[in-house]
């Protein structure tokens, strides 16, 4: 009897410790894993006035999706050529859309009149929809075609003119 | 008397330890906020981290104290900003409860589990006493022969 208690207790100590194992190494190899595939979906609120924005709305044109905060010095970079592009596409079924995360609401609005940024910029205070893409810091863009897939270039650092026509058109074609 | 010293001496423990913890809700100060807030970018406490946005959450802490709002306010209005990860301790509520008691239960798993080891190992172990458990009940014969002539031996 005690020498099945104890193997019992082996066994779960043992089996602990390999969860714990494997929860580490899960940790390790998907948080620096930049989201591919398909565009894992969100909902998150605007910074400027009220409502939410749904990826799933954008189904059918093409995205330019930009990780940002207001504290980043090369987000203040490329916010004009992001708003220039955004302009630029409008009218061929593109979409910009801005997350900021990790940052105060208010700051995010400064940051937005600022730059005289039109486009929709949404609030990911806690991070987790940073954290699904596997953004690690800011600026990130990442280019959603018109299925809702990730296709293209994944940039890390401030976006350029280039870059963004260049992925667009490869959004605007798959 | 003695109960009226003892009431008398139980509160003002009570107070004691009360009084400096009401003192630090109503009255804050941006050090001991720093110690119980999180940046989320470096992921440490804020005294500890000196990046863009740490140093921008000091800055609201501070303003948020010249305001006179109380640590909770601050508190909360930092995790509706960056989501409960701002804290550095989970909240003793709702789901997060569970941080802080299961790390309770498995002690007392545990001290339960040992508790009943050692209850059943004591008792199939039987009682404890002068040749139980050191020397076997018998010895071989030849061992026992053995011994009886080393022991007349002695006595002789």
């Amino acid at each position: 009897m005690v020498a099945r208690i104890r193997l019992g207790a082996q066994m779960a100590a043992v089996a602990a410790v390999a969860g714990l194992l494997a929860l580490l190494v899960w940790k390790l190899a998907h948080q620096t894993e930049p989201a591919r595939g398909v565009a894992p979906g969100f909902t998150l609120p605007l910074i400027d006035r009220s409502g939410e924005v749904d990826l799933a709305a954008f189904r059918g044109r093409a995205v330019v999706l930009n990780f940002w905060a207001s504290w980043c010095i090369p987000c203040k970079e490329e916010a004009p050529r992001l708003q220039a592009a955004a302009r630029r596409w409008a009218t061929r079924g593109v979409v910009v859309l801005g997350i900021d995360s990790q940052d105060f609401r208010g700051d995010a609005r400064r940051f937005a009149r600022r730059y005289s940024l039109t486009y929709p910029l949404v609030h990911d205070g806690p991070g987790k929809t940073r954290a699904r893409y596997g953004v690690t810091g800011f600026p990130e863009t990442f280019f959603i075609d018109r299925r809702g897939n990730i296709v293209g270039e994944h940039i890390q650092g401030p976006v350029s003119d280039r870059q963004l026509d260049e992925n667009i058109k490869l959004a605007l074609r798959a | 008397m003695s109960r009226t010293f003892l009431g008398a001496l139980v509160l003002s423990l009570a107070l004691s330890v009360c009084a400096p913890a009401s003192a630090s809700e109503r009255h804050p100060t941006l050090a001991e906020l720093e110690r119980e807030l999180v940046c989320p970018t470096c992921q440490t406490t804020l005294d500890q981290s000196d990046s863009p946005i740490a140093r921008r959450m000091k800055q609201y802490i501070a303003g948020r104290i010249a305001a006179g709002d109380t640590k909770s306010e601050i508190k909360e209005k930092l995790v509706e900003q960056f989501g409960q990860g701002v804290l550095s301790e989970p909240p003793r509520h709702g789901f997060a409860l569970l941080a802080w008691a299961l790390p309770l239960l498995g002690a007392g798993a545990a001290a339960l589990a040992l508790g009943a080891l050692g209850w059943h190992w004591s008792r199939t172990r039987g009682p404890v006493g002068v040749g139980t458990a050191a020397a076997p009940a018998s010895l071989p014969p030849q061992l026992e022969r053995r011994v009886d002539e080393e022991l007349a031996r002695f006595d002789g």
